[in-house]
């Protein structure tokens, strides 16, 4: 088990994708203190700026600790393939990005595209997320393809954009454009979303379980249903309102919003 | 500065050396005879092979149509950059990298000429600047001409001399170096959402055909004595049973051509060899084209090979690059540029389990190893459409190994596989025929004298590379090669070291190649041309010409024309 404390508080961004326990593994703390990460347009060591602190009790090498505030470094636990990352404090943009395989947990909040064009694995956040959770980079447009992103406080903007496999559960509130051209998997969100969810979405399921400003005109209503299951062992009670959509994409997506909660979308009924 | 290689196994096809141990002098840039041995600075070559530089004949590398495509890709940029260094440039992108990282890496990969091969006339200045800052290569530019109202028109009226003198202006104006001819008829067909699907088809309001274009064009080529042949992108491209069309057009042209010499170049022919009707059924056509080539020596010819990656594709076949969209879902760009061409872009991805594109990399290979005559087929992947140049050392290895190519076919579909001929194919590149597909068959198709050779008084562009022909068999050490080409030992431009063992050593700028067109009765500037120009182009006669102080480094080569 590896243990990384931040030396100072860092001013300038920092991608640091060897911070990964497939690179890790194997490796001594020696060796791991000279691992190149680029600190603005520098490239330093990481044993510049983290203390590497090795716990030779433990045998379980691939568990990687870091303690403090990196909300500056980018890339931790880029495509690892498995093993486990814990980060006690904010940690930085593309968190796991296409990690295939393993557990990231932020006792803290995450940074944008946490999970970004993710393959496998899971991704416990226990504070709130930023913009762009699980989506890929602007113009790419193969997002989440498998894995599991939990969120149990806020997201940003579009998460879940261009997802085409795997499930995000987000226990607080989701911004805009939560399920942006997502073609198949899951996105649950808890608690209330803003308004164009779903937009240009062409398959897949998502459930708002609070209170949704507006459903976009392109949506059609389908039927309100009692129940709706996000994942094995997790149903939401309902009643659900099914909408259908994105119309324009000849989407087969299919939106549940809670009946309860969103009195204002009564005037749907009429259509059914 | 005086510089002495010594030792070196050369490889110099243009003249006759295959892999002797000589010693290479160069001094003020040239290759001479001998230099003061004790004065000049020497490199032990004794472990290496020397090539010249590498020449290559078609990579769209710079213009509107590139930096559109850069633009629509941030996701390209995103994973493959390159950080600054005392002497280069900072740089991203990996289909289409910026114009500085564009000139490094081909430098890094021994290449010293490089052909950007499609310039719309009216971006000629846009192109230009792109060129002016691709640094460590010398560089030269092709303006479409295929489907240009003036070539229709005089094409049409069958005034192949007035035509002649037109495109002697044109090449002049955008500081061009060879006519290329894009899907002709094709593209002016597409601004009225049309294309054309033969070489007899007509061309809407022109009443010309393709035919006429291509055989027009040709003959305009050789009334200017222009160095290279006319550059033709086929129509049909990227369809199923198109290699019927590309050895159609070849044919149109046989009657044309004098002395031997070619009389045409069919680019990316990877991408016009395909037989079968329809998608589910597309197999090779390699072996017609390959046979047809082999028994005549009018054409010449360049893969377009395929590589499994992602990449974005790009040419002035607007109609192509629409059918492309259609078929892929992608993102896409399609433009009509004004009276000269069209152009689109589409990312692609290239999938080793695909069916079709499993074929398509089998056709590139099979036509480079089928066509007997290395001189007739150039190693291209027609950057980036079939992948990005970076891709080279990888085919050199296909071509080098039949190793290589078994173990990169075990990995494909396999239905593709089982219909793929790389299997009954033998043939192995030496390191000779290599020299010649990648350098000086490029070099003599061009017409660079200076280029793609290693003789007195050529151009010293040189490229070393740690092989040891003695004791490397490059058929069973194909990694070998393969890296060895990745990163060459030592890139020499000009006269200079630029590149040392993969890292570049200094930032040189290359000059723009363009041709003088000298001839007797200069095109006729008439105030009925420049009131076309104000009805139909958005530029003004004034302003379009590209000036020579317009360039960086300019090398103009004079042709004196017959008309």
């Amino acid at each position: 088990m590896i243990t990384l404390y931040p030396l100072r508080e860092f001013k300038h961004p920092i991608i640091a994708e060897c911070i990964n326990p497939s690179v890790f593994s194997g490796r001594t703390s020696q060796e791991i203190e000279k691992l190149l990460v680029w600190e603005g347009n520098r490239q330093k060591t990481l044993g510049e700026l983290f203390k590497v602190e090795e716990d030779k009790t433990a045998d379980t090498r691939t568990i990687i600790t870091i303690k403090g505030n990196v909300s500056r470094v980018r890339r931790i636990g880029m495509e690892m393939k498995g093993g486990e990352i814990v980060i006690h404090g904010d940690v930085g943009m593309h968190l796991g990005e296409e990690m295939k395989d393993g557990r990231i947990i932020v006792h803290g909040n995450a940074g944008g595209w946490a999970g970004s064009m993710m393959k496998g694995g899971t991704i416990e956040i226990h504070g709130n997320a930023g913009d762009y959770l699980a989506a890929p980079y602007r113009g790419c447009s193969i997002g989440m393809q498998g894995g599991r992103i939990i969120v149990y406080g806020d997201v940003g903007s579009e998460a879940g954009a261009h997802m085409k496999s795997g499930i995000i559960k987000i226990y607080g509130c989701a911004g805009q454009f939560a399920g942006f051209r997502m073609c198949d998997g899951t996105v649950y969100v808890q608690k209330d979303a803003e308004s164009r969810i779903g937009a240009c979405m062409t398959g897949g399921k998502i459930v708002v379980g609070g209170f949704l400003e507006s459903v976009l005109p392109t949506f059609t209503i389908d039927t309100v249903r009692p129940k709706v299951k996000v994942e094995e062992g997790e149903t939401v009670e309902g009643p659900l309102y099914l909408f259908l959509g994105d119309l324009t994409e000849h989407g087969e997506g299919k939106l549940f919003v809670s009946k309860e909660k969103n009195p204002h979308l009564q005037s749907y009924e009429k259509y059914l | 500065m005086e510089l002495l290689i010594r030792n070196g196994f050369v490889y110099d096809p243009i003249n006759g050396v295959n892999g002797e141990r000589m010693d290479i002098a160069v001094k003020d840039g040239k290759i001479v005879e001998k230099v003061n041995e004790r004065k000049a600075r020497k490199i032990d070559a004794s472990e290496m092979i020397i090539m010249p530089g590498g020449v290559d004949i078609h990579c769209h590398i710079a213009g509107a149509e590139v930096n559109t495509g850069r633009l629509l890709r941030p996701e390209d940029h995103f994973k493959d950059f390159e950080p600054k260094t005392a002497v280069s440039r900072s740089g991203v992108g990996y289909s289409i990298p910026s114009t500085f990282t564009t000139g490094y890496r081909y430098a890094r990969m021994g290449y010293t000429t490089i052909m950007n091969p499609s310039m719309p006339p009216l971006e000629a200045k846009h192109t230009h600047e792109e060129l002016s800052d691709t640094p460590m290569v010398d560089k030269a530019s092709y303006p479409l001409l295929g489907d240009w109202w003036f070539v229709l028109e005089y094409l049409k009226e069958g005034k192949i001399e007035e035509c002649a003198r037109y495109v002697a202006w044109m090449i002049g104006s955008t500081k061009g170096y060879a006519i290329k001819i894009v899907n002709p008829g094709g593209l002016e067909a597409w601004g009225f959402g049309h294309n054309v699907s033969s070489l007899d088809d007509q061309v809407p309001c022109f009443c010309t055909t393709p035919r006429e274009i291509i055989r027009g064009l040709c003959k305009v080529n050789g009334l200017l004595n222009l160095p290279h042949t006319i550059h033709l992108h086929t129509n049909n491209l990227g369809k199923p049973g198109n290699y019927a069309t590309a050895l159609e057009t070849m044919k149109c042209v046989e009657d044309l051509a004098t002395a031997n010499r070619p009389v045409m170049h069919i680019t990316h022919c990877q991408f016009s060899a395909f037989k079968g009707d329809d998608w589910r059924t597309v197999q090779s056509g390699a072996e017609d084209i390959a046979n047809y080539v082999n028994a005549h020596s009018h054409v010449t010819l360049d893969m377009g090979q395929v590589i499994f990656t992602d990449t974005t594709t790009m040419t002035a076949d607007g109609p192509f690059q629409y059918t492309l969209y259609e078929l892929s879902g992608n993102k896409w760009v399609n433009h009509d540029v004004e009276t000269e061409t069209s152009a689109g872009i589409v990312p692609f991805r290239y999938r080793r389990k695909s069916y079709v594109h499993a074929i398509q990399w089998s056709i590139g290979l099979e036509l480079a190893l089928l066509i007997k005559d290395p001189w007739k087929i150039f190693m291209t992947t027609d950057h980036p459409n079939g992948g990005p140049f970076t891709a080279y050392p990888k085919i050199i290895a296909w071509l080098i190994s039949r190793k290589a190519r078994e173990k990169a076919l075990n990995r494909i579909n396999a239905r593709a596989r089982s219909r793929s001929l790389l299997p009954s194919i033998d043939r192995e590149l030496s390191l000779y025929e290599i020299a010649v597909v990648t350098r000086a068959g490029q070099a003599k198709a061009l017409g660079l004298k200076n280029k793609g050779h290693l003789g007195i008084g050529a151009d010293a562009d040189v490229a070393i590379y740690k092989i040891n022909p003695e004791t490397t068999d490059p058929s069973r050490k194909y990694k070998t090669v393969r890296r060895a080409f990745k990163r060459a030992a030592y890139t020499i431009k000009d006269g200079k070291i630029v590149v040392k063992d993969g890292k570049v050593l200094r930032h040189v700028e290359g000059a723009t190649i363009w041709l003088d067109v000298q001839n007797s009765e200069p095109a006729n500037i008439t105030d009925d041309m420049k009131k076309r120009f104000r009805e139909y182009w958005t530029v003004e006669y004034e302003n379009y010409p590209v000036t020579e102080d317009y360039l960086a480094v300019s090398n103009p080569i004079t042709v004196k024309a017959s008309v």
